[in-house]
């Protein structure tokens, strides 16, 4: 066995057997950060917060819904609602901090892409975090079936039906994973436990890679300078903490991360307590009915843009530009053939068009995914999609003719 | 070296165990999310074509999905004449024909409105159309409704089971 001393102190007792001084150093006070950096390097610790609503709140709501299809609806907005002292505060909390957490997800994707965080050594850190984006993707709809109204029933009716893979007639498949011909109690059954517990585990898991994947090749700043760790850390250590270029993680950085957490949660309860509407989706307070229809289904708004690419075409083709469109940002790091690591607007004119013309090209197909599929609409919307894979194709060309900054 | 093969040994048997697991389980775990023996028993729906009437659609239930049955007026007949397609889909029972089908869209699934004034179909999801046979008249829906498999028994219809026009139409890939 090691050999352990008479503990001085709680701190040195806990520190014989785990060594928490070292992990405090390692994890917190000499985790180094760039000092070059703004508001949008909180949005992680942002995520992390509204992540750990969604599990505390979720906790909450697991003591009292249940999974069957008969008391789903009645548990969810009797018991929850209205038996449970403070029940409507976890729904509420649950429902808003699942559409704002895609809200921050996708300004945290921006915020890379602009910055070029995904570029050279940085790749995983962008693989991961897409991963992250498929798995919460994933977690919201499965999430979103719970509550057993008609856009749970009708949303799970057409999303599995994607599986059978348009003319491939893959129906096998289809009620392979709803365990029956349509959606019922062992589609219910199954969801609830990949909601509550293989999702989440994955990515609990994803967010430690993500974390990992950041030690290495440290956060990226605003200029996408190379910086010395190493070099700079000791700069710092030695007492120049003025010219150095980085800071400690812990409690430097995280007093300003917290600084921006707090106005965040200011916004977040403010939507929980007065504006929670949005995240409820009226249709979805008519229980489950397989034979009748809602008028218009559409996702939540997080999916619509990729919704309006499947829309305008025949299915086959649709969903083809539909898996495209899902699978595509994971591989940035290899399209995005330039050597430069720099904000997007610094690159040339070629990118940065490409950078701005692809967040408002977002922007227009979440809006015309949501209007519905008539007249004008139909046809921005099938210039926009169009316009989207073409731009992802272009990406390798406009990028590998960008000259060095 | 030795000791090196000897562990090398051990390293593939361990390998050889847990491969053979890891398939097994893997079937289990597939056999575990397939549609239970009551599900797949609950399959069959009988049905009185006695009570339906001309230009009246009806909606009814079998496995869980809504079939649309409509006594086609002589008007409807009359624009499918000539129409080999929409011919091929005819169910005729008794003096009556009908159009029997699956009531979900061929594209995602949702259930198309049926339109009194133009008698046809408009899926709300996508916009496609249908017409009174069950064809299509405005994508993205791929093909006409899916007719349920069905046997014809007097004046009665079995949904589920297998009859000689249904495996007709499917040999005739009029259906899936």
């Amino acid at each position: 066995m090691a050999h352990f001393t008479k503990a001085t102190s709680v701190k040195d007792w806990l520190d014989q057997r785990l060594a928490v001084e070292k992990l405090e150093k390692v994890m917190m006070s000499e985790y180094w950060i760039p000092k070059n950096i703004n508001f949008l390097w909180a949005m992680g610790m942002v995520l992390v917060i509204t992540f750990a609503l969604l599990v505390v709140s979720g906790i909450f709501l697991l003591m009292y819904y249940v999974p069957t299809t008969a008391e789903a609806f009645n548990s969810v907005n009797y018991t929850i609602m209205r038996e449970v002292d403070f029940g409507w505060l976890w729904r509420h909390v649950h429902g808003v901090a699942a559409s704002v957490v895609f809200l921050i997800i996708y300004i945290h994707m921006f915020t890379g892409i602009y910055y070029g965080s995904y570029k050279k050594g940085r790749e995983l850190i962008w693989i991961s975090g897409m991963l992250l984006f498929v798995a919460f993707s994933a977690e919201a709809f499965s999430g979103y079936m719970l509550p057993w109204g008609q856009m749970s029933y009708w949303a799970g009716m057409v999303i599995t039906n994607l599986f059978s893979g348009g003319s491939l007639h893959a129906d096998g498949l289809v009620e392979w994973i709803r365990g029956d011909y349509v959606p019922a109690q062992a589609f219910l059954g199954r969801f609830f436990m990949l909601h509550v517990l293989l999702i989440p585990l994955a990515i609990m898991g994803l967010i430690g890679l993500h974390f990992g994947a950041l030690r290495i090749p440290h956060v990226n700043n605003q200029d996408g300078e190379e910086i010395d760790f190493d070099a700079e850390a000791k700069k710092y250590l030695d007492g120049d903490k003025a010219g150095s270029k980085v800071m400690r993680f812990a409690n430097d950085f995280m007093s300003k991360d917290m600084m921006v957490v707090g106005v965040y949660l200011v916004f977040f309860f403010y939507l929980v307590f007065y504006n929670y509407g949005f995240a409820m989706d009226p249709v979805n307070f008519d229980p489950a009915n397989g034979l009748s229809t809602p008028a218009h289904i559409y996702p939540e708004w997080y999916f619509l843009w990729s919704y309006e690419i499947l829309r305008p075409f025949n299915i086959d083709l649709g969903l083809i530009l539909f898996a495209f469109a899902q699978v595509i940002f994971v591989m940035l790091p290899f399209l995005d053939r330039s050597p430069n690591t720099c904000a997007a607007n610094r690159r040339g004119t070629p990118f940065k068009v490409w950078f701005w013309l692809m967040l408002s090209n977002m922007i227009v197909l979440t809006a015309m995914g949501k209007l519905p599929p008539e007249g004008i609409f139909s046809t921005i919307g099938l210039v926009s999609a169009v316009l989207f894979v073409v731009m992802w194709l272009a990406l390798p060309v406009i990028t590998s003719r960008e000259k060095k900054v | 070296m030795k000791e090196n093969s000897r562990r090398g040994f051990m390293g593939k048997a361990f390998g050889a165990v847990a491969g053979v697991g890891a398939v097994a389980s893997l079937y289990a775990m597939k056999k575990s999310w397939d549609p239970l023996p009551s599900v797949k028993a609950a399959g069959f729906t009988t049905l009185d074509m006695s009570v339906y009437q001309e230009n009246v659609m009806v909606t009814e239930k079998w496995r869980g999905k809504p079939i649309f049955v409509l006594r086609k007026s002589a008007d409807i007949l009359a624009k499918e004449k000539g129409n080999a397609e929409a011919e091929a889909r005819d169910i005729k029972i008794g003096d009556y024909h009908y159009m029997i089908a699956i009531g979900l869209c061929t594209h995602l699934g949702c259930i198309p409105a049926f339109r009194k004034d133009s008698n046809d179909f408009l899926c709300a999801c996508h916009g496609g159309q249908f017409d009174a046979s069950g064809l299509v008249t405005k994508v993205p829906p791929p093909r006409g409704f899916d007719i349920p498999p069905f046997k014809i028994d007097g004046n009665k219809l079995v949904l589920g089971e297998v009859g000689p026009e249904w495996q007709a139409m499917k040999d005739n890939s009029v259906t899936l």
